[in-house]
């Protein structure tokens, strides 16, 4: 062990024990969202929820990741091939890419890149194209018409996101992760910026493709949206990558507005992970609280309130810095 | 560049690892299959017509203002990260040029393209 560190040097074992890091956390993340979604509903509902496999239905992901491992894996014989069998390896890239900036605690972050809130921003937009190509490979309608609706979404609710990470880049002249979070030692950014926090909040929902705003796969209408040809292992990508998705979110919302790991007395990746999953929970909630939007209601929404909102925050922010 | 290596080797890893799951699932499970079960999936009914129909124009007009503005948002990121080092003139300029594009999004909203009818 020693001797490999030293041959390799010890910066890059520590980034390689990142990425290995990395791989598990995204695997249990997955695991325990997946349960805790369906304990969620449940008791939303007044149901118990999962509770025959393990303590509190803890092992059921585990099985239903067994099951799903052993199902036949379908390839429909209309489909465009080379699109369909990339579209689920693809969409894995961007959300496992993303965790390599993400601080999780003051020295526990694979690498602090000088532009880490843009390889996110960059790399999530890439999942766009991903879904497109599931939904056009598959060739069947609808996934087509779920894919189209989730990339007008996606790219409609971009453009809040992307504005309301920006009068928080302004306060801090930084794009670096962790350089955003050592500037909230006094005050947490949620209290500068209540209305970008807002913002952000209501667009990565719509990002993630959660309710209220989940008309890509709104199931009672489009079946499964842009993975309803996928069965077994490649429906699971899917599942994985959307779930991971909706951890990534809640964690740029901790580290851009609620403080990231700063807090008193418990050690900082303990802070972050309680924020990051508090915002996980509400997420889930929403889903049991609010019924889905219509289309049109959903694009009226980014581009009448949350753009011109966006904006209007953004240019008082910047005229409060200079006066 | 040197630190942008982690995101390449992380990029392989995902294809790698999505390739391997994808892979042991296909020697892992049954492989029965009959043309009906191959067949495309509509409810259980023959599909009928081409899948690639039409696509509603709005959704290309969408696309076309999400170009404007994102091309926008470029040029405000490297603005807002040397915030601090900028005068008033500069926040002014970045005013002047963020209402010009606005003047476009009114323009746009009283043509109508942002309705759904």
């Amino acid at each position: 062990m020693e001797q490999i560190v030293s041959m390799i040097g010890w910066k890059t074992a520590k980034t390689i024990a990142g990425l290995v890091g990395v791989l598990i956390f995204v695997v249990f993340n997955a695991l325990i969202l997946t349960w805790a979604e369906r304990k969620v509903a449940g008791h939303m509902q007044r149901r118990i929820g999962p509770k025959e496999v393990g303590p509190y239905g803890l092992i059921q992901p585990i099985a239903d990741a067994l099951k799903l491992l052993g199902k036949e894996i379908l390839t429909p014989r209309a489909v465009d091939r080379p699109l369909y069998f990339l579209a689920p390896i693809l969409i894995f890239v961007p959300v496992l890419v993303s965790f390599i900036v993400i601080p999780f605690d003051a020295s526990l972050q694979v690498k602090d890149i000088n532009v880490g809130i843009l390889v996110i921003l960059a790399f999530s937009s890439l999942s766009v194209l991903s879904i497109l190509m599931a939904g056009w490979g598959s060739n069947n309608k609808y996934a087509l018409i779920g894919a189209i609706r989730s990339v007008a979404q996606n790219i409609a609710y971009e453009i809040p996101l992307l504005l309301a990470l920006l009068p928080v880049i302004m306060m801090t002249n930084s794009f670096s992760l962790k350089a955003i979070v050592e500037a909230q030692k006094g005050l947490w950014f949620v209290f500068y910026q209540p209305l970008a926090f807002c913002i952000y909040f209501i667009a990565s929902v719509a990002e993630t493709n959660r309710t209220p705003f989940d008309l890509p796969e709104a199931e009672s209408e489009l079946v499964a949206g842009y993975h309803t040809e996928y069965s077994g292992m490649r429906f699971a990508l899917f599942f994985l990558a959307e779930y991971t998705n909706i951890f990534i979110v809640s964690a740029i919302a901790v580290t851009f507005f609620l403080g990231g790991y700063q807090g008193p007395f418990l050690p900082g990746i303990i802070w972050f992970l309680l924020k990051s999953y508090l915002l996980v929970f509400v997420i889930m909630w929403l889903r049991w609280t609010f019924p889905r939007v219509r289309f049109d209601q959903l694009l009226n929404i980014s581009w009448k309130a949350l753009i011109p909102l966006a904006f209007i925050n953004l240019l008082l922010t910047g005229g409060l810095l200079k006066l | 560049m040197i630190e942008y290596v982690p995101i390449l080797v992380l990029m392989c890893f995902a294809i790698l690892i999505a390739s391997i799951i994808v892979g042991a699932s296909y020697l892992l499970g049954p492989r029965i299959s009959n043309k009906t079960k191959l067949s495309t999936y509509e409810c259980g009914m023959q599909t009928i017509g081409p899948t690639r129909m039409k696509i509603n124009i709005r959704y290309y007009i969408i696309a076309m203002l999400f170009l404007i503005f994102d091309i926008e948002i470029m040029f405000l990121y490297p603005w807002a990260v040397v915030m601090g080092g900028l005068k008033l003139f500069g926040f002014v300029e970045m005013l002047i040029f963020v209402i010009i594009l606005f003047i476009g999004y009114i323009y746009v909203w009283r043509k109508g393209a942002l309705e759904w009818e």
